[in-house]
């Protein structure tokens, strides 16, 4: 069972309030970017503002996933590659 | 037969072969038939939740919707990237505390969490009736699938029945290993057809992107964009935050984060799945490509707007390619669900009952529910009625409310009480059940109140109305000199 062992708890870490910014902009955009023009990528605005914050979202988390390796690498953390 | 109908089937006994081979040389106690061993690894688990995550709701519902209903249409793309942001923080601690707890199902969680047996059978019967619309969805697809690429051989009757069929007998052979094989091959060809799919057909059809949509605003005004009224911004951010939240309280969802190795799968699958998420935009353009090609279907029968511009575009054996990516995307999640209702109603409901009955009993037990579990699932298929789209929201505004007690007891020791638990899923559930039963609206509730309330998705307005149950009793029966 040794595959299976549940390391502890991370921290909370103050970059990880990040997360929150994707989602804040694509919901909170929603009634500015209720539109059809400007075309973007020959999509509807709205579409294109929904689906750049997808993008983002990905981007984020990947910068907080990055970060959160590099801090359990220097404390030693049990969850560096599995 | 069709030819159509012969690929399909063709892809059929692939998949049945593949949940034999999964299942061959390991003994299949309940742990292995239902959370695969807890042995699977990121790409795996990966497979897993899209297929759970990406089933026939996508392929014809997401398309359907955008043929009926245009902009709206967009949440779609949306609660996925909500959700998987939420996902890295909320998998981790439940991933571990199933792990070291030996948790088999989503109600385990509750009932342990909150030693309560009682919790746990309340949320096992949330979560089965949370599944039965879910069910009915994937097996109304199979059906449209079906009597589509039969090309009028069978009914939609029959061809539920046949579906059903194969399902059951799907998942009795193979459990959950043959579920994430299957992913495999599914995930291949939803990806594949539904990129060639919503890559070609605006070209094909208008010359380009931005020519269709267009031309769709010139002959629908205002589609593209969400309405003042009615399915507003307001309804789409509420929406958005339900089914986010909601996402992984789904019992199956909960419990394929116990089929992980480590909880690093669920940080690295929190990263790459928001860009799965854009496979849901092919899917959007193909239901915007047939509104102009395929005109006139109303209200449920939008759903058949893929598989009919397929049929209008191409010749039988490309829509048997295309109907048997859709089998797939309904047959993975359909297997799932029938798996995780048998073992929640064997394990957390007759165990409960039964505290002595031996593991071998819920077994077998379980297993012989499935087929009765997909019994009940065609007679509500064979009902006229919803389309795809409402009958997975109907799902989520139930199963939504169990958010704020699993929230709450992701500490060490929950911040709610036991009481506090039970009284907050039992008002949200009741809310639901009122304003979806009554059918009454916020509209004719509210009259006056700005668009801003009244066009709220009705399950946020029970998920508001849990949560302050939730911290009232929670309030009232903490014991007032702890510690």
């Amino acid at each position: 069972m040794t595959e299976h062992a549940a390391g502890a708890a991370r921290p909370a870490r103050a970059y990880h309030w990040l997360a929150a910014v994707p989602a804040l902009c694509l919901l909170g955009g929603i009634p500015f970017a209720n539109r059809l023009e400007p075309f973007v990528l020959g999509l509807p605005f709205l579409l294109f503002w929904i689906l750049l914050w997808v993008v983002l979202t990905s981007a984020v988390m990947g910068l907080i996933y990055t970060l959160d390796e590099r801090a359990a690498r220097r404390s030693g953390g049990p969850d560096v590659a599995s | 037969m069709s030819s159509a109908l012969a690929i399909i089937g063709a892809f059929l006994l692939l998949s049945l072969t593949l949940g034999i081979l999964a299942r061959r040389g390991r003994t299949m106690n309940l742990e292995q038939w239902s959370v695969g061993g807890r042995g699977f690894g990121t790409i795996f688990v990966f497979l897993l939740m899209a297929g759970e995550i990406y089933t026939t709701f996508t392929f014809l519902g997401g398309s359907g919707w955008a043929y009926g209903k245009g902009a709206p249409a967009f949440y779609i793309l949306c609660y996925g990237a909500v959700a998987y942001a939420i996902s890295y923080f909320l998998l981790p601690p439940i991933w571990r505390y199933a792990t070291a707890n030996h948790l088999l199902s989503q109600a385990d969680f509750f009932a342990a969490k909150y030693t309560s047996r009682g919790l746990g059978v309340l949320v096992s019967l949330v979560s089965v009736a949370a599944i039965v619309p879910y069910l009915v969805l994937q097996l109304k697809g199979l059906g449209i699938i079906l009597s589509e690429a039969s090309y009028g051989e069978f009914s939609p009757a029959q061809a539920v029945w046949i579906s059903t069929a194969a399902l059951v007998f799907y998942v009795v052979v193979s459990g959950v290993h043959g579920s994430a094989w299957t992913a495999v091959v599914k995930d291949v060809m939803i990806l594949g057809v539904a990129a060639a799919l919503g890559l070609y057909l605006p070209l094909h059809y208008y010359g380009g992107y931005r020519a269709m949509f267009v031309a769709i605003e010139a002959a629908h005004p205002g589609f593209l964009t969400l309405p003042a009224h009615g399915m507003s911004p307001a309804w789409l951010i509420s929406t958005v935050l339900l089914t986010a939240l909601g996402f992984y309280m789904w019992p199956h969802t909960f419990a394929s984060a116990y089929t992980a190795r480590s909880e690093g799968v669920f940080r690295r699958n929190a990263v790459i799945m928001p860009l799965y998420q854009l496979v849901m935009l092919f899917v959007l353009l193909v239901g915007f490509s047939a509104i102009l090609r395929v005109p006139g279907l109303k209200g449920a029968n939008a759903d058949l707007a893929l598989l009919e511009v397929s049929k209008a575009t191409f010749s039988p054996p490309v829509v048997g390619v295309i109907g048997a990516a859709g089998l797939l995307t309904a047959l993975v999640p359909g297997s799932m669900l029938l798996v995780t209702a048998a073992t929640i109603l064997a394990q957390n409901v007759f165990r409960s009952v039964v505290p002595g009955a031996a593991d071998r009993t819920v077994s077998i037990l379980a297993k012989w529910l499935v087929p009765v579990v997909a019994l009940l699932g065609v007679w509500l298929t064979l009902r006229p009625g919803n389309a795809l789209v409402p009958l997975l929201l109907m799902g989520y505004n139930m199963v939504t409310q169990l958010f704020p007690a699993v929230l709450l007891a992701l500490p060490r020791r929950p911040l709610a009480t036991r009481a506090g638990a039970f009284a907050g899923i039992l008002a949200g559930e009741a809310t639901v059940a009122a304003l979806s039963l009554s059918g009454v609206t916020l509209p004719g509730l509210l009259p006056g109140w700005p668009a801003l309330v009244t066009d709220l998705n009705i399950g946020i307005v029970a998920l508001l109305v849990n949560a302050v149950v939730l911290a009232g009793v929670t309030l009232v029966t903490r014991a007032p000199a702890r510690r």
